[in-house]
């Protein structure tokens, strides 16, 4: 690193400090409360489950604690808002720095684009972001750079609080999700660092009936990129141009966990208090 | 006949609600075991095994031949009350505030004659069936109903203090989602229960059964996840005050031992709901319940719990389960105690092996979901704290009493 460099990045930092201060930058916390009626994913009874988010309140001013307040919290490594790591996906299980604790920083920050499919995922549940909708995406947006968060939005997160949240019938969840040509194309040919929904997973409601079954877990994880999954308020950030932070806890070994996942938007983006 | 009682007026606001009194506690050792008699509804009396000579009350040793071999075994429940008197006043707490008592002598067809309570429809000279209930303190009590069935009989006043009745009760009904939940909803709202409060978790989640669960009388749906200490206190802080029985149909069964692949998820999974579940309502509720013991026609009458029986002993191919269900008993044990001083009852009702998804493999006889609904009725109309349902529960159950040790051993074959 030469002198230059390092005189540069302190001057980035200064410029970023200066502009989050004066509204320049913009922070959007992207990212839902954890709190215990919050859904998880649903699996067939045989299998093991995913635990929803539970807390305990250990003292409270009280004769268990007098002078404080804390509390005890359990839940799955993907209740809420969270981050999937490769080892998530059997098709990640061999690959090195797969877990959340070996994945490296710099790996945690980076740029994003928003492809905003609102109006097609309202007419259609189902919805399958393709290919040819990210060229089409591309066209008009410029292409996807390689190590860049790609965040499907679709205003799924709107639903939560309402059955439509999971969309739950007798043949399964219905909601919206990337095509396996999508994934190939965004992680083969794009070089993408990662795939962010508003849905409670990255695939889609009926995604074990795609080829692959699951193709954005099974294509993500097993070439080393990640997920990110209940994501919020993405009608806030503009088509590019943010900076995510998406920082799971270091659990050893982990496949995935809760996150704060935050954006830097702008403030002549698209970036609007909500 | 009875007069039968009216509906209660809403609760007026200005006036203290009456703390629960309890009727006399202190018991010999020997009538303890009238009173567990009493607990299983049985109407039994000690036996002198020397002489064959029955005995009442209770004692230690026979009034005839002074054996101390004397057990207690089921008795014909015929009788003739002999004479009857009422009680106007009395400096006990419990019986002053609830002024006047009919109490009378009747003789058995076995033999003694007994002090009993008499239902209002007893006339002085007339045949008898004689019945041991728990009083509010949890101690046998006798008590002579008319040896036929009459109008209204389970309003008299007296009777009603012996029993749980769900008649112009509110009730909650824990878990909605499952077949034994709706059953037991349907059966409570066709005891005449008032309203019946049904928790569902989840509700993004379908179930079977949902719109037949929302269509019975008097049932309201209410949000309730009893693994999440949260919502079972904003529930109780919604309907704790009018609570009047609990009925916990909530049961997590997954079939494996202690040796199955990870096991402790689902081990864990089971404690929270049948342990720490039951644990959180009887924290969230148990306190309200406890002091509305005497909140007049609608006071605080019962909480309900419905587990296996493999509660009593192990059965291997449901090790966790079994393990979660004897900790389950065995804290009901304790709410028992806990719940007593307000005249709140706690009732078991044991089951056999479900019809269900999780027991296809386990072979019949299986319980079916209105056989549980209409055990827990009864168990409240007639006061009863362990009940056991279907041929499987009654078994384990009286091997149990005969020797836990060769049970354990029956069932881990």
């Amino acid at each position: 690193m030469t002198d230059a460099a390092i005189a540069k990045g302190a001057d980035l930092l200064g410029a970023l400090v200066a502009g989050m201060r004066d509204g320049g930058v913009e922070v959007v916390d992207l990212t839902h409360t954890l709190s215990p009626d919050f859904p998880v994913m649903v699996l067939p009874p045989e299998f093991g489950q995913c635990q929803p988010f539970r807390i305990e309140e250990v003292s409270r001013y009280d004769s268990r604690g007098p002078g404080w307040y804390w509390n005890n919290i359990s839940m799955s490594e993907h209740a809420g808002t969270h981050f999937d790591a490769p080892a998530h996906w059997i098709s990640g299980r061999n690959l090195t720095d797969g877990t959340v604790d070996s994945i490296p920083p710099e790996k945690l920050i980076g740029p994003a684009v928003v492809l905003d499919f609102s109006k097609e995922s309202a007419a259609d549940e189902d919805f399958l972001l393709t290919r040819a909708h990210i060229e089409e995406w591309e066209a008009r947006h410029g292409r996807i750079e390689a190590g860049t968060w790609v965040l499907f939005r679709t205003d799924w997160s709107k639903h939560l609080g309402t059955a439509k949240y999971l969309n739950l019938r007798e043949d399964g969840a219905h909601s919206p999700g990337p095509d396996s040509d999508a994934m190939e194309f965004l992680v083969k040919e794009r070089g993408i660092i990662g795939f962010g929904t508003e849905t409670v997973g990255t695939d889609s409601g009926q995604g074990s009936h795609l080829s692959p079954p699951y193709p954005a877990h099974y294509i993500l994880h097993g070439n080393g990129r990640y997920g990110l999954q209940c994501l919020a308020s993405l009608d806030r950030l503009p088509p590019r141009g943010a900076v995510i932070f998406a920082a799971p806890l270091k659990i050893r070994h982990g496949s995935g966990s809760p996150l704060r996942v935050l954006a830097l938007v702008p403030a002549d983006g698209k970036a609007r208090k909500s | 006949m009875t007069t039968p009682i009216a509906p209660p007026p809403r609760k007026d606001p200005q006036k203290v609600t009456r703390p629960p009194e309890l009727p006399p506690i202190q018991r010999s050792r020997a009538s303890l075991e009238l009173s567990a008699m009493a607990a299983r509804g049985v109407f039994a009396l000690q036996h002198c095994e020397l002489c064959g000579t029955i005995a009442y009350p209770p004692r230690d040793a026979c009034p005839k031949c002074l054996s101390i071999n004397l057990r207690f075994r089921p008795v014909d429940d015929g009788g003739e009350v002999i004479a009857e008197t009422r009680v106007h006043t009395t400096p006990d707490l419990y019986f002053r505030q609830r002024m006047p008592w009919r109490v009378g002598t009747v003789r058995l067809d076995c033999g003694p004659s007994v002090v009993a309570h008499l239902h209002g429809d007893v006339e002085v000279l007339s045949r008898v069936r004689m019945t041991a209930k728990l009083d509010k303190s949890g101690n046998a009590v006798m008590m002579a109903l008319p040896a036929q069935e009459t109008e209204n009989m389970a309003d008299d006043v007296q009777y009603r203090e012996l029993t749980a009745s769900p008649k112009h009760r509110r009730a909650l009904v824990t878990d909605g989602r499952s077949a034994v939940g709706q059953a037991v909803a349907a059966a409570l709202s066709k005891a005449g229960a008032s309203i019946i409060f049904v928790g569902i978790a989840e509700p993004w989640k379908p179930f079977p059964g949902e719109k037949e669960l929302a269509a019975i009388p008097k049932v309201e749906i209410m949000p309730l996840d009893i693994t999440d200490t949260t919502s079972v206190t904003e529930l109780c802080g919604e309907i704790g005050g009018k609570t009047d029985i609990l009925v916990n149909t909530a049961d997590y069964v997954r079939p494996g031992g202690l040796l199955a692949p990870g096991s402790v998820v689902t081990a864990r999974d089971a404690f929270d709901v049948n342990v720490f579940g039951l644990q959180r309502l009887a924290q969230a509720f148990g306190p309200g319940m406890r002091a509305r013991g005497a909140d007049g026609t609608n006071s605080a009458a019962a909480l309900v719990d419905i587990l296996p029986v493999y509660a009593l002993a192990n059965i291997p191919s449901f090790g966790f389960y079994s393990a979660s269900a004897a900790a389950r008993h065995s804290l009901l044990q304790c709410l028992r105690a806990e719940l007593r001083p307000g005249g709140v009852r706690v009732l078991s009702v044991f089951t056999g092996p479900l019809e269900d998804d999780w027991r296809q493999h386990v072979p019949p006889p299986k319980v079916q979901p209105s056989q549980i609904a209409r055990a827990v009725v009864t168990a409240l109309e007639e006061g009863i704290e362990e009940t056991f349902v279907g041929d499987v529960a009654k078994d384990v159950a009286e091997r149990f009493l005969d020797d836990p040790k060769v049970l354990e051993r029956e069932l881990g074959l």
